[in-house]
């Protein structure tokens, strides 16, 4: 049955109003965005709540901190924000790896490389007010020494483990004797740091943000150290209460949206120029640059390098971090016939790392001929090489016998790290030219989570692969130490005297011994050729251009107490 | 009434607990190591060994299940592997983000929705009717992130309209009372954060927003038509009543019956509809959260937050059935 037709003066009324309705939404929704509009055009509200754009930095991160004790971290996100709020004692000179005093001001190492007593600076206070001294040492790394239960995970003191090897109390059969033995305050105000054996590499790795000093009272008073089970990350101390000496005071964390700081008024070095900075939280990287584009941050971090030339056409500062990290092409000797080193040379000479810096990796970026960077110690620049050539590559294997060679390639897919930003067109580069001396291979594409690093390094079953490292502090041992230390899986390799040199090179006392020995070991290396470095990829960082004064650091010690924003 | 309510909120129950069993299932049955996935490329076989003993993952699966469901029964869902932080706590935390969004949706959808398919109903065949049957025809295939990323692109990146992403301007030092920005910008009296929160919903809910206005206007328009044609409309207008009454009492109030019944089951979609337009905006809702929980294999996350999600459904649909019997006064009696 149809509707009956209404006749003409009849439906002029209602249905203007329906009409109306329709119409007054639309309006409303076309004076939002005018007003929006207006309110972007002048940099942001003006109300009694809000601070001009120039008071306020703000920074656009990939994630929200996974605490604000960094104790707890190993993530970088955590770190860019406990740098801010927290100091240690030994920090960088910003831009390079090379050490500069911080809370401590000088230190002396005694003969035997086991004790080191530390002068630190004066007048210094925590933002709560209570005073920085050699007991307030002290107590952080009895604090650190001491943690008990789930605190002593990897997934939370990952940096306390990977350098102190052990607590007071080891909760998990794994770990072994801690290189900590015990520190004291001296009566003329020093702090003085016993180890168990020597480890060269304690002065730097002091630098890393884990080991930035905290009011262990406000720690305690808070329920920081997580003790009957808990989980110290979620205690008030970890979310909203964590108190250090740096230019930076903690003020809010709305998780998943933004971390926000102040100036800490009190600070004992340089003031902080902007009276707060704020860590938005913008997961995905072209978010971030669609964000800066935008004005909604000011500056941000990874930049994608197929990002940078838009960016810096439009006129956005680039600023490149020096590289400290190193990408490879791992060789799992446990697949034949990877084990024979002819064949591993053969794959050597038939890779051009400048084509495939050229085709894959951001601009700037230098090959590697060892598995470090050139900024750590015991970069050797006479190590043996494998120069680009493909006849030789084609020679050796008909040598091994292996002219027509097929090997798994394994790469991750959904990934972008600062050594390796898309594996996938890494993955293209090399391919093309191991074809080109006739070496076949078989993709293995995977997920980087869940499966590519289980498929790598936990199982057997791989052959080439696309992996690498980001280094934390200026030690040799925190790029080949890691790799070589021991047998694993990734290698598949078993070289007892590899290992025992790298643990012997751990207890070296002086820089300069330091030096000699590393050398020695990476030419021991690139000898046996594991696997094969390709280059140390520049990371980039983009800021809008009234930001001045921010120092990109190959280890990311970045502070932002000389940061100035102006409008842009 | 009441037994209805009592005899759902029962099945609800019944439904929880075979759905914990599936998702126990499910999430153990994605490949990958989340104990490996937790520790990323820095992993050592120690470090690896110890947080699968601290989860119980070395256990036998079913172990872990009594394990997880005593838990649940206590209230306790569970922590993030990622993070430690109780399911629960987060899903507070975030979920305002969710319903802030989608609420925003419901009321875009509805305040245009409704008063456009009465008005292409009540000019059946007009060049408004066609716009409004082609339109909705888009607005149901076109995807909502499709359409949440063309939205951004051209309205926030071209033309500066909005911003990009998140739920306020960093800049905006506002204070939050009950993590509803817009709500809290009222009760504090900070006008100008309220306004900033709601400049930040306007893309995410119109991308949202899309599915529920195409459905509500299709359903609107074709109701008002079957109502037209009935008797009842007809003997009111006979009866020489005016228009603007009939339109009111006789004609909206029968036709809307089927649309809240679809507000309704517009819920499910919504919430899914949310994951994409969150990640898209960087919005931290739980769809964010949630879609971060699968990459990092984050299982109590997964679990809690889809069982939460399942409850809120479930709830939602109980509403709808209640209010439907007060709209409709027939549904009562049965």
């Amino acid at each position: 049955m149809s509707a009956q037709s209404p006749t003409e003066h009849d439906t002029t009324h209602p249905s203007r109003r329906a009409f109306t309705l329709a119409s007054v939404a639309t309006a409303g929704l076309a004076t939002l965005s005018a007003c929006a509009k207006s309110e972007r055009d002048e940099g942001g509200s003006s109300g009694g709540s809000s601070s001009s754009g120039r008071d306020t930095f703000v920074f656009g991160g990939s994630a929200d901190p996974d605490s604000l004790d960094p104790v707890f971290a190993s993530d970088g996100e955590t770190f860019r924000i406990t740098r801010q709020i927290f100091e240690g004692l030994v920090s960088t000179k910003p831009g390079t790896t090379e050490l500069a005093p911080s809370l401590a001001t000088k230190w002396t190492t005694s003969e035997d490389g086991l004790s080191y007593t530390f002068t630190l600076a004066e007048g210094v206070k925590f933002s709560n007010g209570k005073p920085f001294d050699a007991a307030a040492v002290v107590a952080n790394f009895e604090r650190w020494y001491n943690l008990r239960g789930i605190a002593q995970g990897e997934d939370l003191a990952y940096y306390y483990r990977s350098i102190f090897r052990g607590f007071k109390t080891n909760d998990d059969p794994a770990l072994g004797t801690s290189l900590y033995a015990g520190s004291t305050a001296n009566a003329d105000g020093t702090v003085t740091v016993n180890l168990t054996s020597p480890f060269a590499g304690f002065l730097a790795s002091l630098t890393l943000p884990a080991f930035a000093m905290q009011e262990t009272g406000a720690v305690e008073a808070a329920g920081g150290n997580g003790l009957n089970g808990a989980d110290p990350r979620q205690s008030e101390y970890a979310t909203s209460g964590p108190i250090g000496t740096g230019p930076f005071v903690f003020a809010a964390w709305e998780r998943g949206q933004q971390v926000t700081l102040k100036r800490n008024e009190d600070y004992w070095g340089e003031k902080a120029k902007v009276a707060s900075a704020v860590v938005r939280v913008i997961g995905d990287g072209t978010a971030r640059k669609q964000a800066l584009q935008n004005g909604d941050i000011d500056g941000y971090d990874l930049v994608a390098p197929a990002d940078v030339e838009t960016l810096k056409s439009a006129d956005f500062q680039i600023q490149n971090r020096p590289a400290f990290n190193i990408l490879y092409l791992g060789m799992n000797q446990a697949l034949a016939p990877l084990g024979d080193l002819k064949v591993r040379q053969a794959i050597s000479h038939a890779i051009d790392k400048d084509a495939v810096i050229k085709n894959a990796l951001p601009s700037g970026t230098k090959a590697a001929t060892q598995f470090m960077p050139e900024n750590v110690i015991g970069w050797n620049d006479k190590v043996t090489t494998y120069e680009y050539d493909v006849d030789k590559a084609k020679q050796l294997l008909a040598e091994a016998g292996q002219s027509n060679l097929t090997i798994p390639f394994n790469y991750p897919t959904g990934v972008s790290r600062p050594y390796m930003p898309n594996p996938e067109t890494i993955y293209n580069a090399i391919n093309q030219q191991l074809t080109a001396a006739g070496i076949k291979t078989t993709p293995v594409a995977e997920q980087w989570t869940p499966n590519y690093l289980g498929t790598v390094q936990g199982g057997t079953n791989h052959g080439l692969h696309l992996l690498g490292w980001t280094g934390d502090y200026n030690d040799p041992d925190n790029f080949i130490g890691v790799f070589f230390g021991a047998q694993t899986n990734e290698w598949g390799f078993n070289d007892p005297g590899l290992f025992e040199a790298l643990a012997k090179a751990r207890t070296v006392t002086s820089q300069d011994e330091q030096e000699t020995t590393y050398q020695d070991i990476n030419e021991q290396i690139m000898t046996l050729l594991p696997g094969i470095p390709i280059a140390s990829p520049v990371p980039s960082l983009a800021f809008a251009a009234g930001v001045k004064g921010y120092t990109a650091s190959p280890v990311q010690d970045e502070v932002w107490n000389t940061v100035t924003v102006a409008d842009s | 009434m009441l037994t209805l309510v009592v005899r759902r909120l029962g099945l609800l129950v019944v439904v929880l607990f075979g759905l914990s069993l599936l998702l126990f299932a499910w999430v153990r049955a994605l490949p990958g190591d989340p104990a490996r996935a937790l520790l990323g490329e820095k992993a050592t076989p120690a470090g690896i060994a110890e947080v699968t003993r601290r989860y119980g993952f070395d256990q036998p699966v079913w172990q872990q299940y009594l394990t997880y469901l005593g838990r649940l029964l206590h209230g306790d869902f569970g922590s993030s592997i990622n993070t430690g932080e109780p399911v629960v706590r987060t899903f507070s935390e975030r979920f305002p983000a969710t319903i802030e969004l989608a609420v925003a949706a419901l009321v875009l959808a509805v305040v245009v929705g409704i008063p456009l398919g009465y008005l292409a109903a009540r000019r059946r065949g007009g060049w408004l009717d066609n716009l409004v049957v082609g339109g909705s025809l888009l607005g149901v295939v076109v995807p909502v992130f499709f359409l949440a990323v063309i939205l951004k692109y051209v309205l926030a990146i071209q033309l500066h309209w909005f911003p990009t992403s998140g739920r306020q301007n960093a800049r905006i030092d506002a204070t939050h009372v009950t993590n509803f920005y817009v709500l809290d910008g009222l009760l504090t009296r900070e006008w100008d954060a309220s306004w900033d929160a709601l400049v930040h919903l306007v893309l995410p809910a119109l991308a949202l927003g899309s599915i529920p206005l195409a459905i509500i206007v299709r359903i609107t328009r074709a109701s008002v038509l079957d109502v037209l044609g009935d008797d009842h409309v007809r003997t009111a207008q006979a009866k020489g009543l005016p228009r603007s009454v009939i339109s009111r009492r006789h004609v909206l109030r029968n036709a809307l019956l089927p649309v809240s019944t679809t507000l309704g089951l517009q819920a499910g979609a919504l919430l899914s509809g949310a994951v994409l337009t969150e990640t898209v905006f960087s919005i931290n809702g739980i769809g964010s959260y949630l879609f971060d929980a699968v990459t990092q294999l984050d299982y109590p996350v997964l679990q809690g937050f889809i069982l939460f999600i399942a409850v809120v459904y479930a709830l939602v649909n109980l509403v709808v059935d209640v209010s439907y019997g007060f709209i409709d006064p027939r549904v009562r009696v049965s």
